[in-house]
């Protein structure tokens, strides 16, 4: 079943004098579980398409459905309230909240979803748990290390119970050794709660473990492979 | 570091204000004070036709049964019948025009602080042989001393020229230059031998309050008991602001400059504020665009950004006021030195020590304000935190 069904997507920024047409006519459906890569050259529109697809932005031409709604028709309210229940992000530089700790984190989403002190702690634990860095819960991202900060990071999109997680460039600034525990975190994630990843990459080793990869350039799908087994 | 600025500002905004006003507060308080204690007195009695004409011979009528009428009000403290007359006052080697009073020396104690502003010799005494007293900057005019002759001359009560001699028994010296230049006091026996009216007659009646601010209250009850006296013309009543209005226009505009003080340091802290936080809101767009991006809303960051703004407003406030009143209570007792503008002060009838004073209504108006202030500063960076896409703004840091 398609968790996200992009038609005919078409992306044109006015920020300067010339047009620049980031998509020019994308079409994409991603399956739940899905565990996808979208790579391409800098520029080519990955980082475009996946704010799109994380309803970060929205598109010039062309409708973007997640399971049945379709972000178009959404006012800006009701795409921050679709984000908040449905979309989990992970960023290149980990955006934590600097002052709260890794577990305060972790629970920040929760709070916004109102779901009650015990319950979202308790669930903190858990994912920091299952992410490796329990011990480091008390820690403020300062303490941390680049790799144990996107592990906080993928806890916190994943804290939120998302339909899928979107991941841009999430190794970018992982040494290798952190990238491999990174990516085998996520996978460990995609396996036991079948969550839906979408990265937007350059990165190999990521797209060594995808099970699906999606080539992008100059704003259109130029390629489309899936890996069976991985 | 950015929420240093602002509630340093804001501390400073409020120091700066109170400050200012205890400072003219304490100005015009010490002006007031001292023209109450040495040149006025609360309240004064005279006959219209001497307010007009500034003549002797309008005395006031029955002027021992109004004194004691005067002294039967609890709230009243002395009761100083005085003789006051235009003179020309001389010596060896200068005149000067003076007005010159007749007064019972231990009753004026009573009204006029005159005699704790004796810096040379003694005030006036029932021992000493036609005593007078007069400022020092008189004294300097007509290069005079103690035990020197000051040669005074006046109309007497037959209209003629006549001139008399005073020995001089002490020289005083107030806050104001020009009250200690043109007020010469001698003893009223003397001054009534001198001019020919009787030493129970008197032109002006000083009454000096327990309190000052009890003046409205005593002068209804004045206004009250000479209600008949009043109509009929033969005396009027004026408290201190009615004798000398331009001390009443001084503290109403020394009121009117606090407040544009405030008004002035209120706009500068809303640009301070609103730099701050602009620059705030600039240098988080990464935060605000992963918070938005996360699925806060609107409402909860632009609350987010108002509740920043008013808790460092809170904390700048309550900081400001606390070394405010520490800054005030230090000056309020030890007094601020201008002795480096003393001379011009003293002209213009102001001491060159001023102590501080402010009403617990300025404080109070002060802070709500700058809070006020602070609160709307904050609402343009919090709207332009909302203008913030969040694709943008983790695109433009990433």
């Amino acid at each position: 079943m398609s968790i996200i069904e992009a038609t005919g997507i078409y992306k044109t920024y006015q920020e300067t004098k010339v047009p620049v047409n980031a998509l020019n006519g994308v079409d994409l459906k991603i399956e739940e579980g899905e565990f996808t890569a979208i790579v391409g050259p800098s520029g080519s529109g990955k980082t475009t398409l996946l704010n799109i697809l994380g309803g970060l932005d929205l598109p010039t031409k062309g409708d973007i459905l997640i399971e049945n709604t379709n972000l178009k028709t959404l006012g800006s309210r009701q795409l921050i309230d679709f984000r908040l229940h449905n979309i989990g992000f992970v960023f290149q530089a980990y955006n934590l909240i600097p002052v709260l700790t890794a577990k305060e984190n972790t629970e920040f989403i929760m709070e916004l979803q109102k779901i009650p002190k015990k319950e979202r702690s308790k669930k903190a634990m858990e994912l920091l748990e299952a992410v490796g860095i329990a011990d480091k819960a008390d820690h403020k991202p300062g303490q941390l290390s680049g790799g144990q900060q996107q592990r906080v990071a993928v806890a916190r999109a994943l804290a939120s119970k998302p339909r899928f997680i979107i991941a841009d460039e999430p190794t970018a600034n992982l040494d290798s050794r952190s990238t491999n525990e990174l990516l085998e975190i996520m996978a460990e994630m995609n396996r036991k709660y079948h969550s839906t990843f979408i990265f937007a990459t350059h990165d190999q080793r990521v797209m060594d473990k995808a099970h699906r990869i999606v080539t992008i350039d100059d704003g259109k799908i130029i390629g489309d492979e899936t890996f069976e087994g991985r | 570091m950015r929420s240093t600025v602002i509630f340093t500002s804001i501390a400073v905004g409020i120091i700066g204000a109170v400050v200012s006003d205890g400072f003219m507060s304490g100005m015009t308080d010490q002006r007031v004070n001292s023209a109450i204690a040495n040149e006025v007195s609360d309240i004064q009695v005279h006959n219209p036709s001497f307010l007009l004409n500034g003549e002797i011979q309008y005395q006031i009528p029955h002027a021992g049964h109004t004194m004691r009428k005067i002294e039967s009000i609890p709230q009243v403290k002395g009761v100083s019948l005085r003789m006051r007359i235009q003179a020309m006052a001389a010596s060896a080697n200068a005149g000067a025009g003076i007005t010159l009073y007749g007064v019972n020396p231990a009753a004026e104690r009573k009204v006029s602080d005159l005699y704790k502003h004796i810096i040379q010799g003694k005030y006036l005494s029932s021992k000493d042989k036609i005593p007078a007293i007069l400022g020092q900057k008189l004294a300097h005019k007509l290069n005079l001393d103690l035990g020197d002759k000051l040669i005074v001359t006046v109309t007497d009560s037959t209209g003629t020229i006549t001139s008399g001699a005073f020995q001089i028994t002490g020289i005083y010296k107030t806050a104001n230059d020009r009250f200690d230049e043109a007020n010469v006091f001698v003893r009223k026996k003397d001054l009534s031998a001198l001019i020919g009216y009787p030493v129970k007659s008197g032109d002006e009646i000083a009454i000096r309050l327990k309190a000052n601010r009890q003046t409205p209250v005593v002068m209804k009850k004045l206004q009250h008991i000479f209600q008949k006296e009043i109509n009929s013309k033969q005396i009027v009543i004026q408290s201190w602001d009615q004798i000398q209005p331009l001390l009443k226009s001084m503290i109403a505009m020394m009121n009117y400059f606090s407040y544009i003080f405030l008004v002035i340091i209120l706009a500068a802290l809303a640009f301070a504020i609103i730099n701050t936080m602009l620059m705030a809101v600039m240098e988080r767009t990464r935060e605000i665009g992963m918070l938005m991006a996360l699925g806060m809303n609107k409402r909860k960051i632009f609350s987010l950004i108002m509740l920043e703004t008013i808790f460092l407003s809170v904390v700048g406030a309550v900081l400001g006021l606390i070394i405010s009143i520490f800054i005030i209570n230090h000056y309020a007792t030890y007094g601020f030195e201008l002795s480096s503008v003393a001379r011009g002060l003293n002209y213009i009838g102001y001491s060159s020590r001023i102590f501080f004073r402010v009403n617990t209504n300025f404080y109070i108006t002060s802070i709500i304000l700058v809070v006020v202030v602070a609160v709307m500063s904050s609402i343009s960076p919090a709207l332009k935190a909302l203008k913030l896409q969040p694709a943008t703004a983790i695109r433009d840091i990433q």
